[in-house]
């Protein structure tokens, strides 16, 4: 009987421990434990764990390059230690097809029920989709002041576009960024100099000036066997940055005349054998390799990031191979937006770090000259256009900043919608089958509407410019 | 004595549900209360905009007939034809290579060595596996570069441009993940025939042929069919290849979009109301194939006693 009794108990345990073991392994959803779920108030003691979501390193690089605290990161990259004895944990998601948004997503909405040492610190967010992370209504990104930064005086030297994009409707900005992304036409010298008989930056922003100058001289490069560019989506983010209305009204999108004109261009471009046919869009491997020095491709059209953490990795030539000016159309590409993520227990830190990336002026000098980044510091931009002395090794000795900052000063960002990401990328997918002549046209509309409706359902209309 | 002992054979058996216990509670729990609420959202309408919830609100079969308005069979039908691709040389060489390795006639050295070499690809994540194939046949990878300085093609073969090579990708990756498998599984079968009958039919002048079709085949049915339903099953989920290696869009012309890739998209737009529809679909298919492997096994055991008699009765 005793024994009964023993091993009734034993089972009982077990089968305890068992539950326990799964309630865990299923995530805070349920609830860790008891003792975390007081949540912390924003004036409680800063937590000793700092967790930051972000797309890739680029963010990572940059607040290891500049915040002060920083001590090591490990071997991995996955935590940064902190002097005073916090980590840094970076949740890092691809950008592609959505994935970072959803990952996001699920942990924001398991904020309020997450352990403190759980919760999302910080957040960042690309200019395609700040809309719907810095919307008031759904309060998931601390408006500045609350965290104690006062754009007006903290950040008076920022861009004034890049403010917009980080305010909600009432006007509260609810993020920061470090930097300006207006785009260039980057250019492979020895191509300009076997073509047009000359690298010199002005004399190809003479030839490439606009967009009819620029078919001329994709005529002029199709004849040599070179590429203009690489792929139809390279030229996207001029046109599609350029629209006149936001892409989604209600639940009504409406598809810009500008994408249509993109579309018939591209079309024009890829059937000309001005762009390379068999590169598909841009982040892939084939995109990665036409930046490479056996590449036919002329130029990119890239901001600053672009340059540094997309072109210098891919780009296997000698240093000074490249040169940059301005291209046939200015826009705006990118922009990775900071943001406190309320529930947060260390408001301490995610201050010191937006104020140590986007207001200290040494600091952004300092990310100025090691990444070639345009950062988003009116002052500071202007003393590297007239600094004379400063040039990239990487672009022979060009000082890129004297063709970035008039481009800077000309941009417009007042149509952004929280649909942007889904509408930008699908719509290169269905019409790059369309540009590889897969599907007809009427095809790749249909394709588009359906793959929209998939990643948004509560998109009800979808009006194309007659 | 005799009532004690029964009392404890009846004790023994209680703890034996005891001890599994553990199991269904987690079951129940885990797997089978998400299973009841995937087909109750099913029936509304239930997903979130950005970071706003829309519902649930109910609609009835709204999402069912949703569905098939869409292009939910244009899909089945890809998914069938990724899967044939990758089946039908799977099945063909499976049967092969089973054939040899048993064959008592070829004594085939280092059998266990190859059983092992022809296994190797399942063991590779199959999203790893589809990563590999992605960079080796990208129109600037290795496959190309190698048949260019050969000089067997002149400009790169656009494999994932093309409707036929993106499919036949896709094939190649399952049939080479899984021919090991079935193999090892057809040998298990052949083995399992009583080598009299091999015997038999070699003193009678039978060829490797006739051995094969006449003997062989026919033994192993159950088998073969049972390897058909459960890689159809299998099929019916096909994703991670297909999915890493096109991108997650199916491309060109989502003429390699899968019923889960169908589904992956759904979640991820947090339409749970729609991608459980579809699950309920899936769930239905899959219901109706699981139903015929049972009845097939449950016709394998009534048979055997049948064969036993004959026996008897010689």
């Amino acid at each position: 009987m005793k024994k009964r009794v023993l091993s009734l108990l034993l089972v009982a345990l077990m089968t305890a421990s068992l539950l326990v073991g799964c309630g865990g392994s299923s995530g805070s959803s349920s609830g860790g434990g008891s003792s975390a779920e007081t949540a912390a108030p924003i004036d409680a003691p800063e937590g000793k764990i700092i967790n930051i979501y972000s797309w890739n390193t680029e963010f990572q690089t940059r607040v290891e390059a500049v915040y002060d605290k920083v001590d090591h990161t490990s071997d991995d990259g996955t935590i940064t230690y902190l002097t005073d004895g916090a980590e840094i944990h970076w949740i890092i998601n691809p950008n592609t097809d959505g994935v970072y948004q959803n990952k996001l997503d699920e942990a924001l909405l398991r904020q309020s029920s997450a352990a403190t040492d759980e919760k999302v610190d910080m957040f960042l967010s690309e200019t395609d989709y700040v809309v719907k992370y810095t919307d008031a209504d759904v309060n998931v990104a601390i408006p500045l002041t609350t965290l104690g930064i006062d754009p007006a005086t903290d950040l008076k030297d920022q861009y004034d576009f890049t403010k917009v994009v980080a305010s909600d409707a009432n006007g509260v900005q609810r993020g920061s960024t470090w930097q300006g992304c207006p785009c260039l036409l980057v250019y492979r010298r020895d191509i300009a100099n076997d073509v047009f008989g000359t690298d010199d930056p002005d004399e190809i922003a003479a030839i490439c000036g606009d967009w009819s100058k620029m078919k001329d001289a994709a005529a002029q490069l199709k004849a040599k066997g070179y590429f203009t560019f690489a792929s139809y989506a390279d030229t996207f983010r001029s046109y599609g940055n350029s629209i006149s209305a936001p892409w989604v009204t209600g639940t009504t999108l409406t598809v810009d005349p500008r994408i249509m004109e993109w579309i018939s261009d591209s079309k024009e471009w890829v059937d000309a054998g001005y762009l390379d046919k068999t590169i598909k869009g841009q982040w892939n491997d084939d995109w990665n390799k036409s930046m490479s020095s056996k590449s036919k491709v002329f130029a990119f059209m890239f901001p600053a990031w672009g340059i540094d953490f997309v072109l210098t990795p891919n780009w296997d030539g000698p240093a000074g191979s490249w040169g940059v000016t301005t291209g046939p159309q200015a826009f705006n590409w990118g922009g990775s937006f900071i943001h406190g993520c309320v529930g947060t227990d260390n408001p301490e830190h995610v201050k010191e770090i937006i104020l140590a990336l986007t207001a200290n002026a040494d600091n952004m000098t300092k990310i100025t000259r090691e990444y070639t980044e345009f950062t988003n510091n009116r002052p500071v931009m202007n003393s590297f256009a007239t600094d004379e002395s400063f040039g990239t090794e990487f672009l022979g000795g060009e000082n890129p900043f004297k063709y970035f900052g008039p481009a800077a000063e000309g941009i417009q960002m007042t149509t952004l919608s929280p649909y942007d990401q889904g509408c930008v990328e699908l719509i290169q997918n269905s019409f790059g089958d369309y540009l590889q002549g897969l599907v007809d046209f009427d095809k790749a509309k249909s394709n588009f509407e359906i793959a929209i409706k998939e990643r948004y359902p509560d998109l009800t209309e979808i009006v194309w410019p007659s | 004595m005799d009532d004690k002992k029964q009392q404890k054979s009846i004790s023994y058996a209680k703890w034996g549900y005891i001890f599994i216990l553990p199991f269904f509670i987690c079951f129940f729990i885990f797997s089978f209360i998400p299973l009841l609420d995937t087909i109750r959202y099913s029936f509304y309408e239930y997903y979130r905009s950005g970071l706003k919830e829309v519902g649930p609100n109910f609609v009835g079969l709204g999402n069912y007939i949703a569905l098939l308005k869409s292009d939910l069979l244009k899909y089945a039908g890809n998914t069938f034809i990724l899967w044939m691709i990758g089946f039908v040389p799977q099945i063909v060489i499976a049967l092969i290579l089973a054939a040899w390795f048993t064959d008592a006639r070829l004594k085939i050295h280092g059998e266990q060595f190859f059983k092992v070499v022809i296994y190797l690809p399942n063991l590779i994540m199959a999203s790893a596996f589809a990563m590999l194939f992605f960079t080796m046949f990208s129109n600037a990878g290795p496959v190309n570069s190698i048949l260019q300085s050969l000089g067997w093609i002149k400009a790169p073969i656009d494999f994932m441009g093309s409707v036929g090579g993106t499919r036949s990708l896709v094939g190649l990756m399952n049939f080479l993940m899984w021919f090991g498998n079935t193999s090892i599984m057809l040998m298990a079968a052949i083995m399992g025939i009583s080598p009299e009958l091999f015997e038999a039919a070699s003193l009678d002048g039978c060829n490797h042929t006739q051995i094969f079709f006449k003997i062989t085949l026919p033994l192993i049915r159950p088998i073969l069919s049972y390897t058909l339903i459960t890689s159809l099953i299998g099929g019916l989920q096909m994703f991670d290849v297909p999915q890493i290696l096109t991108n997650g869009q199916g491309s060109p012309d989502r003429t390699s979009y899968t019923l889960i890739m169908f589904l992956n998209s759904h979640l991820k737009a947090s339409n749970y109301g729609m991608a459980g529809a579809l699950s309920v679909y899936l769930f239905i298919v899959s219901g109706i194939l699981c139903f015929i492997v049972y009845r097939m096994m449950n016709d394998d055991g009534e048979k055997k006693p049948k064969r036993n008699k004959k026996e008897a009765v010689k």
